[in-house]
């Protein structure tokens, strides 16, 4: 094996230089880990030079470096989010304790479960998305694909990282399976049903970075509260990666509403279908699917691991400074119970509650998304407005699933759940529609018919920049 | 402490007795040889009503008690059938064992019981496998944990489903701070024969272990991807089927028992229960009738009229209600009646057919001798007037802790012997009666089994079969300051003892399921570190987390 220069080929804080047992184990994942970008990454754009931004440093300056640069050979690195002063635990029933360095024995398996869990997103929707390169409506949307992209693969490196430094051999293990699970794989899928859902048009993956993305948002705040240091270090700074592919879903929804409401001006309210572009209505319904597809990754609404994992002070809420009783022993979460067809009001002890609470703390942020989708409508003069459905919508996880809701929350019978179904949820005809549409725009500057060119361009570069090179070097 | 404990209200009774046709948790498809028993339990369908949720396939006894219908009516109604596929109807979920919540709100007596009855029905999947033939596959299309996974351990071959992510597991130890209690630890070291320190790894480890080295560990015997999984689970389940031939074509079918209750008495056909509160005694009858089939044909035209088949489940179902729903009662004295000639025709058969129905009647009779045995109540045989103690009906008074025998030339008891002492109804330590009994004196044994047919009272005793021999002048009070003295002992210490007790001689995997895990289980049981506040089993699921008394014992 040739001698491999870890500060130049894998940027890090983690002094990997000097780490023998990281090195080892990181000199066989690595290489699994380009086969699996080559094989089911990006696949056909490996060769093409893209406006990447690449985490150098932790510094200010260092975090955001940008550059083209081919895909495989992405310097994907390892990054903690430097520690001020001495870390205390900032709730559970270890509050106060000193933060942990190692991992705690008793804690052991819930960790690992959780680090599992969250890695295992990561590379899911690179795969979901691998095939959506081919159908770019502009290379400065490409380019954003790409970015976040990579990015997933940072944070799949994060959280491998996390395993083989102090997991053993049974966390070698898991990173190993973290590249053999495939999304949407009958024998082997990812872990969560939603990451296994195929992301086969540019709505349905605006709609994914804005929901989706940002239910990762939520998990990588709570779990920036944890305990274990190293894990806590980690989420935070991959939220600051996060940030940018929220962005990504909130504008890119944003562009297409804004694209419909011109057309909408311009041709006096007729079917904008007729111009290439996508109802206002349609648009609802995808964001109807993929935001409550979403809300199931929060869990079920009362849950003894959520209880476990707070009280053991793995994984807090989101912002759990802001938070009142960081304990959450005595207090109680008003919850409403979906029991034998009827709404009922139970209290429910908090910290069974906590997938409850970071639910609720992702709605009030997804609302804001949906607020910035209605200034769209409202400054282009087109009174349709935009909401966000119920959480108890089309639950497939937690107590709702069993039940029956109209997108405002009011049970109905299933009888009128079908017969609204179409009006709710996209159709096979709105998807064949959808796809009709994904047709590629390979010039600099131009944008598909039924998307408005952005505001502006990447760090401060033109929109009109050859954003990815797709003339072989 | 309070020193008087307050006496718990009678159970809730249950019936004991299902129908595939009523089963809430489970269903039963039969395709030519195969049956598949898919495991689908109904959240809201708990035996205590509203008092728990039965998520993720948790079972209660409500769920077991359709499993052991299911295997029974295999057994009985379906002789073609030589595999049967033990699946689960939940996505990525086989079962996930006992429910806590359950488990957390039972009365103690009630969670042995529970517990006892489910090493029974799993007990009963293996005797099914050993004395039938009837083949078992586990094809666990989910994660198995708990007594998930022990259900899968009862079966002959275990498939488990090979997604990455689907495990075996046992994590009551780390998550709830008790045993896999339903035969778990034993079936992974004596009939898997794991090692010990990886059975040590395994039952430490909540999340339990998938794939590749479950295999290697040989907790599971294949892996199979969900692609290939229908196909896999049928090759498995004809490889099974194939090891041995069916046993019949024709079933015969098992109707509900009838059952009058009168009172403090509950009457079947050939069993009588009476309850006596006040003494904290129960008395058990079971009757053989005037006249028995000859021929295994005769017995099989009758089917589950057939005396014997219909005694002998009328008995199970009276020991289940005496363990379940009595638990005050202490001592059961228990008589046998009828005609001795009956039993004697049909003992002939039971011992000698080959003829698969009676063979299945013959096992269903040394199950329910050992249902007897695992019963934690006191068991007198009386053998006074009227009585008739002959062949199986003898092998019943072996089963009780004492035998009381009427030695009176006055008034005559029947007792005598047939064929069925000498290893037609092995005990749970492989062993006969006879052979358990005189342990130390093998020449005993041989000396019983050199006789053959009716016996007087005193040449019983001689042969030491009988506890005490009395005249009619001293019986009555012989027994009963038996029965007042019984009264007198503390409960708990007279069920160890007899736990001890009757099972002497060599171990086996069921003797140790009983005697050693269910003793220990039971004990961590009640432990603060299980059920106290912060006891493990009380704290799991809430917001709180346990706290131990760090003190080994």
């Amino acid at each position: 094996m040739t001698q491999i220069d870890y500060s130049q080929k894998i940027p890090n804080n983690v002094d990997l230089s000097s780490d023998k047992r990281l090195q080892r184990a990181l000199e066989k994942w690595q290489p699994n880990y380009i086969d699996w970008w080559k094989s089911v990454g990006p696949t056909d754009f490996n060769e093409n030079e893209v406006y990447l931004r690449t985490a150098v440093s932790v510094d200010r300056d260092g975090w955001a470096h940008f550059g083209y640069v081919k895909m495989p050979e992405y310097r994907w690195g390892i990054f903690l989010t430097p520690r001020e002063g001495e870390k205390k635990i900032g709730f559970g029933d270890h509050m106060g304790e000193d933060a942990w360095e190692q991992v705690p024995g008793e804690y052991r398996n819930w960790l690992r479960r959780l680090i599992v869990t969250q890695g295992d997103t990561e590379p899911a929707s690179v795969e979901q998305q691998r095939l959506l390169g081919h159908t770019a409506p502009s290379l400065y949307d490409m380019r954003n694909l790409f970015q976040v992209n990579v990015e997933e693969g940072r944070h799949l490196w994060a959280m491998v990282y996390l395993l083989h430094s102090y997991f053993g051999r049974d966390g070698r293990e898991e990173a190993d399976e973290l590249l053999e699970r495939r999304s949407g794989n009958p024998d082997h899928p990812r872990i969560l049903t939603t990451f296994n859902e195929p992301c086969e048009d540019w709505l349905s993956f605006f709609c994914f970075t804005m929901f989706t993305d940002r239910d990762g948002k939520y998990q990588l705040l709570s779990l920036a509260e944890s305990g274990f240091d190293p894990l806590a270090r980690t989420c935070q700074f991959m939220l600051t990666e996060e940030a940018h592919h929220m962005f990504v879903g909130q504008t890119g929804v944003a562009r297409t509403i804004q694209r419909t409401c011109e057309l909408l001006n311009e041709h006096d309210g007729k079917d904008v279908r007729e111009y290439g572009a996508i109802p206002l209505e349609l648009i609802q319904r995808y964001v109807n699917f993929w935001s409550s597809s979403s809300y199931d990754l929060f869990g079920a609404e009362v849950s003894s691991n959520s209880a476990n994992f707070f009280r053991a002070g793995l994984k807090g809420r989101a912002y759990e400074e802001k938070q009142g009783d960081h304990r959450a022993l005595d207090q109680v979460f008003d919850m409403e119970m979906w029991d034998d067809g009827k709404l009922t009001k139970e209290e429910v002890p908090l910290r069974n509650a906590m997938n409850e609470v970071l639910r609720e703390q992702y709605l009030e942020d997804c609302l804001k998304g949906v607020e910035y989708w209605n200034r769209v409508c409202e400054r282009a003069g087109i009174d349709f407005r935009f909401t966000l459905p119920h959480r108890r919508f089309h639950r497939q996880i937690g107590m709702y699933s069993q039940g029956f809701f109209d997108p405002a929350g009011n049970p109905i019978d299933e009888a009128t759940y079908e017969a609204r179904k179409a009006d709710w949820l996209p159709s096979a005809e709105d998807r064949a529609y959808v796809q009709s549409l994904m047709k590629p725009e390979r010039r600099p500057g131009h944008f598909a018919s039924w998307i408005a060119p952005p505001a502006k361009g990447i760090n401060g570069q033109p929109v009109e920049l050859e954003y990815v090179k797709l003339a072989r070097n | 402490m309070s020193t008087t404990a307050a006496l718990p209200d009678a159970p809730a009774r249950f019936s004991l007795e299902t129908h595939p046709d009523r089963y809430r948790h489970w269903q039963l498809s039969i395709e030519g040889d195969v049956a598949t028993l898919r495991m689908n339990v109904d959240p809201e369908g708990g035996q205590r009503g509203d008092d728990y949720e039965l998520k993720l396939n948790s079972y209660d006894i409500g769920v077991d008690v359709e499993l052991a219908d299911a295997v029974q009516r295999l057994r009985f109604e379906h002789p073609e059938v030589r595999c049967v596929v033990l699946t689960g109807a939940l996505d990525r979920v086989f079962c996930a064992g006992a429910n806590i919540v359950m488990l957390r709100t039972s009365t103690h007596a009630f969670k042995v019981n529970f517990c006892k009855y489910t090493n029974e029905t799993r007990l009963g999947i293996e005797d099914a496998s050993a004395s039938s033939g009837l083949r078992f596959l586990a094809a666990l299309n989910g994660t198995a944990s708990g007594g998930g996974y022990e259900l899968a351990l009862a079966c002959d071959r275990i498939l488990l489903v090979d997604d990455r992510n689907s495990a075996v597991s046992f994590p009551e130890v780390p998550l709830l701070g008790v045993l896999p209690g339903t035969g778990g630890l034993t079936r992974i070291t004596d009939k898997r024969r794991i090692r010990r320190d990886r059975c040590d790894a395994f039952s430490t480890l909540a999340e339990g272990v998938k794939g590749k080295r479950a295999v290697e560990w040989n907790l599971v015997d294949a892996l199979a991807p969900l692609s290939r999984w229908d196909e896999e689970v049928g090759r498995l389940a004809r490889e099974l089927a194939d090891e041995a031939p069916a046993r019949g074509d024709r079933g015969v079918e098992l109707p509900a028992l009838e059952v009058a209750e009168e009172g403090d008495t509950l009457r079947y056909a050939h069993v009588e229960l009476t309850v006596k509160r006040d003494e904290r005694v129960a008395e058990l009858t079971i009757t053989a009738p005037e006249g028995a089939p000859a021929t295994a044909e005769d017995a099989f035209a009758q089917g589950a009229s057939w005396w014997a088949l219909r005694a002998f489940r009328e008995l199970d179902d009276a020991l289940l209600r005496l363990r379940l729903f009595e638990p005050e009662v202490g001592l059961v004295l228990v008589r046998a009646r009828g005609s001795a000639e009956s039993v004697e025709t049909t003992d002939a058969l039971l011992a000698e057919s080959d003829h698969w129905f009676v063979r299945e009647v013959r096992h269903l009779v040394k199950r329910t001798l050992k249902r007897l045995e695992v019963t934690s109540k006191s068991f007198y045989a009386v053998v006074d007037e009227g009585t008739s103690f002959v062949g199986t009906f003898l092998e019943l008074a072996l089963a009780c802790d004492r035998t009381y025998v009427l030695a009176d030339d006055a008034v005559p008891v029947e007792l005598g012997l047939t064929g069925v002492h000498d290893g037609v109804y092995p005990m749970a330590n492989g062993l006969t009666r006879l052979r358990t009994r005189f342990l130390g004196t093998p020449e005993a044994a041989d000396a019983v089994l050199a006789r053959s047919g009716r016996l007087t009272a005193t040449e019983v005793d001689e042969l030491g079969l009988a506890t005490v021999a009395a005249d009619e002048i001293d019986w009555e009070d012989e027994l009963r300051l038996a029965i007042e003295e019984r009264a007198s002992f503390s409960p708990d210490g007279l069920t160890g003892m007899e736990a001890n007790l009757r099972f002497p001689g060599p171990e086996t995997m069921e003797t140790k399921i009983f005697g050693r895990l269910s003793a220990w289980q039971n004990w961590i049981f009640q432990r603060p570190n299980a059920v106290g506040e912060r006891g493990a089993l009380q704290c799991y699921g809430t917001p709180q987390s346990p706290e131990f008394d760090v003190r080994r014992t």
